[in-house]
């Protein structure tokens, strides 16, 4: 089965933390204060983050 | 790995709300909302990050939970001019207008060329009879002006954000809130200035 990533329109995010909250593998951060940022090995594909975030910028997408 | 343990800061919503029913009793506790005004900016200024928005703001718990477990939300996708610089940048500026509006008409009655009104404004139009929640003030009538145009302030910006809560995801306020979109653009500041060093 081919995994799916959370992947976060950078230029639109408004770094909220919204995803980071309500993600179940604190995949998650805002580093810098700007954009929020994934790290795929931790994230398992679940989708809560683009279903919390409030501007919408996050998909689910086939990785490799 | 898991994060679902609750922090002592998810539970900054009840910080939120008691500020506002506050504001139903004693306007003067009305000033204590700077604390949401700097709180934030100092957070972003020192140390480059959203970490108030990311862990601590209230109000956006606040919107989380009645849109989230309440269910009062459609969850639906904000427009798409919602989430555009445009829009937000528009709005921190007509915010900060309004602002500077309302620290205006507080310097005339702290200078006495205004007399004091104890309206609260929402939405910048309507103004609501708020008098039973003064009762007077130990100093200028410019304090207790203040305190009723910073409750102004933090009002509208709930009934807006309730609003959007309704019609697009809880925490839709985020989008386009001042307070966000200044913190970010302070972080993004910061950075640019600190990359070359990185580099
Ligand atoms: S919830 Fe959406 S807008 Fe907010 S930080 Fe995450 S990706 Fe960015
Ligand atoms: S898809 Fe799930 S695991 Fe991956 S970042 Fe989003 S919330 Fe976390
Ligand atoms: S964007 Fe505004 S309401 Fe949302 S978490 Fe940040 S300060 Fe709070």
């Amino acid at each position: 089965m081919p995994k799916r990533k959370a992947v976060i329109d950078t230029r639109t995010c408004v770094a909220c933390g919204c995803c980071m909250k309500v993600c179940p593998r604190s995949a998650i951060t805002i580093p810098r204060g700007i954009c929020a940022e994934v790290d795929v090995a931790l994230c398992v594909g679940c989708g809560k983050c683009a279903q919390e975030c409030p501007t919408s910028v996050i998909t689910l997408e086939v990785k490799e | 790995m898991k994060n679902t343990a609750k922090k002592w800061y998810d539970y900054l919503w009840v910080v939120s709300l008691t500020y506002l029913i506050l504001g139903f009793f004693n306007i003067l506790f009305a000033w204590l909302g700077l604390l949401c005004f700097f709180i934030p900016l100092i957070i972003s200024i020192t140390k480059g990050s959203k970490a108030y928005c990311n862990k601590y703001c209230g109000r956006g718990q606040l919107f989380a939970l009645a849109g989230g477990r309440f269910g009062l939300s459609r969850r639906k996708d904000i427009p798409k001019w919602m989430k555009s610089s445009g829009f937000r940048y528009g709005f921190l500026l007509f915010f900060f207008a309004m602002f500077f509006l309302m620290l205006w008409n507080t310097w005339l009655v702290f200078a006495g060329a205004k007399d004091l009104r104890t309206v609260v404004t929402l939405l910048w139009t309507l103004k609501l009879p708020w008098h039973w929640a003064y009762h007077g003030t130990l100093f200028s009538d410019g304090v207790a002006q203040f305190a009723f145009g910073f409750y102004s302030v933090m009002l509208t910006s709930t009934v807006l954000g309730f609003v959007t809560m309704l019609l697009f995801k809880p925490r839709s306020w985020c989008v386009y809130c001042p307070m966000g979109t200044m913190t970010q653009l302070i972080c993004r500041a910061r950075n640019a200035a600190s990359a070359p060093k990185s580099l």
